[in-house]
C-alpha cells in the first residue's frame, strides 16, 4: 500500500500508542551530533589540516605522513534544506601506507550518550545518517570508536555518482561489550574515513577489539586523489534503527551547544592585575585560553580559567589592561 | 600537537595555577587539569621525555 493511500481511517484505534511513539519516535532533542548542518564556524570558515585540528565547530580534522595536507572549508554548497557543508580537499594525492591517515571526526561527551547504553545488556542500536557529495565513487568508511580505541565498529557506505548529494544512513548494532565513558570526557567518537593507512584500517559489520582502529578496510581513500574532493551536511546519529529528518535547531541553540566545548570572548580592565569574569556556558572542563587580540594595546597577559570562570592576569602592570580570548575544552 | 615551549606561570601568591605553551605556534594558557587535552599532551610528551616544562619565572 502506498503511504499517500493511508488515510486516519485506516488505522486501527489500538495501532499507534502512545508508548510507541514516545519509546520509537524519536520526538525531539534526538541529535547527539552537535553542528551536524554545519552552521556554526567560530575558529573560522577554511582551514588546513595538522595531526588534529579543529575546523567548524565540533569537528576535527587530522592528518598524518605520508597523506598530506587537507584543506576544510565552510561552503554554501549543499542539498536542499541545509546552507553549508562541510568541503574537504585532498592535497597532492598519497597512499596512506600504514601509519599516515586522513581523518574527520566528531567526539561525544560522555555524559550525552549514557541512556545509550553501550558496554551494558542495555545497549541500543544507534542510527548515523548524513548528506554526502564527492569526487570520487565507490564504498566509503565511518567508524564509531570508544575514548581509548580499543573497541570500535565500522560501517562502509557508498557513493554512486560523483559530484552528486547523496543522502546516507547506517546503523550501528548495540554494543553490549567495551567501556564507553559516560562522564565528562569522551563517550566515542564518530570518525570518516578519508585515508587511514592499513595499521588503523578494520573490517567492516562487527564490533572488533584492538589499537587505534579508525579506518575501514577495502574502501576508497580521499586523500589518495589530488585535489579530490568529499562534503557533508545533515549529521545526524540517533538512538534506533531508522534514520528519521535531520532535525533543524536554531543557530542560537546550536552555538550555546558549542560553547560548552570552545568560545570566544573579551574583557578590558583599568589598573588591575587581576579579573574575573564569567563564561556564556559552563566548559566541559577546565578550557585551554589563548589571548588572541588587544582591546588596548598593553602588556602581555596570561590567561586562565575554571570551568565556568576566568581570571586574566596581567604579567606586568598597566594603566588599562584588555584582550580577546578563546576558552577551548575540546575533547 | 607541537609543543615547543611550556613554562609554569604562578599566581600571585606564587602558586602554579597553569602552563604558558607554545602549541602550533600560538602561545596558550593551559590550565593544569587532567582533563584538558593540551594539558594531557603535555604530560605524555613530559612522560615520553620529549618535552621538559621550565619553572616559572
Amino acid at each position: 500500500m502506498a503511504l499517500s493511500t493511508i488515510k486516519t481511517a485506516s488505522i486501527a484505534n489500538d495501532a499507534i500508542t502512545t508508548d510507541k511513539i514516545v519509546n520509537d519516535g524519536n520526538l525531539g532533542n534526538k541529535n547527539l551530533i552537535i553542528n551536524g548542518a554545519m552552521n556554526v564556524a567560530q575558529r573560522g570558515t577554511s582551514f588546513t589540516s595538522t595531526a588534529d585540528s579543529y575546523t567548524l565547530d565540533r569537528f576535527a580534522l587530522g592528518h598524518g605522513s605520508p597523506v598530506n595536507a587537507c584543506t576544510t572549508e565552510q561552503s554554501t554548497d549543499a542539498p536542499a534544506n541545509f546552507k553549508y557543508s562541510m568541503k574537504v580537499t585532498a592535497g597532492t594525492g598519497a597512499s596512506a601506507g600504514t601509519t599516515g591517515y586522513a581523518s574527520l571526526r566528531q567526539a561525544i561527551e560522555g555524559q550525552n550518550i549514557a541512556y545509550v547504553n553501550f558496554g551494558t545488556s542495555s545497549a541500543k542500536n544507534i542510527t548515523l545518517s548524513f548528506w554526502v557529495k564527492c569526487s570520487l565513487t565507490g564504498n566509503f568508511g565511518t567508524n564509531i570508536r570508544n575514548q581509548a580505541g580499543n573497541r570500535a565498529y565500522a560501517s562502509i557506505y557508498t557513493i554512486n555518482s560523483a559530484n552528486t548529494w547523496e543522502y546516507k544512513t547506517v546503523t550501528i548494532p548495540a554494543d553490549t561489550g567495551g567501556t564507553w565513558p559516560t562522564n565528562n570526557g569522551i563517550g566515542f567518537h564518530i570518525q570518516w574515513d578519508l585515508g587511514a593507512g592499513s595499521n588503523y584500517d578494520i573490517a567492516a559489520g562487527s564490533w572488533t577489539n584492538g589499537t587505534n582502529m579508525f579506518g575501514v578496510e577495502g574502501t576508497v581513500k580521499l586523500t589518495e586523489t589530488t585535489n579530490a574532493t568529499w562534503q557533508m551536511t545533515g549529521v545526524q546519529l540517533e538512538v534506533g534503527n531508522t534514520a528519521t529528518p535531520f532535525e533543524h535547531r536554531s543557530f542560537a541553540d546550536e552555538l550555546l551547544r558549542c560553547y560548552r566545548y570552545f568560545e570566544k570572548g573579551g574583557i578590558v580592565f583599568a589598573n588591575q592585575t587581576v579579573i574575573s569574569g564569567m563564561y556564556a556556558v559552563t566548559k566541559r572542563t577546565t578550557p585551554t585560553m589563548v589571548r588572541t587580540g588587544n582591546i588596548y594595546s598593553a602588556s602581555e597577559a596570561g590567561t586562565f580559567g575554571a570551568s565556568d570562570e576566568y581570571t586574566y592576569h596581567a604579567y606586568t602592570g598597566s594603566t588599562y589592561l584588555g584582550g580577546r580570548w578563546t576558552a577551548d575544552a575540546e575533547l | 600537537m607541537n609543543i615547543t615551549s611550556a613554562q609554569y606561570f604562578n599566581d600571585l601568591d606564587g602558586n602554579q595555577f597553569c602552563i604558558i605553551a607554545t602549541i602550533d605556534g600560538t602561545e596558550m594558557s593551559v590550565p593544569l587539569d587532567p582533563d584538558n587535552r593540551h594539558y594531557a599532551e603535555i604530560m605524555r610528551q613530559v612522560d615520553a621525555g620529549t618535552l621538559t616544562i621550565e619553572e616559572a619565572e
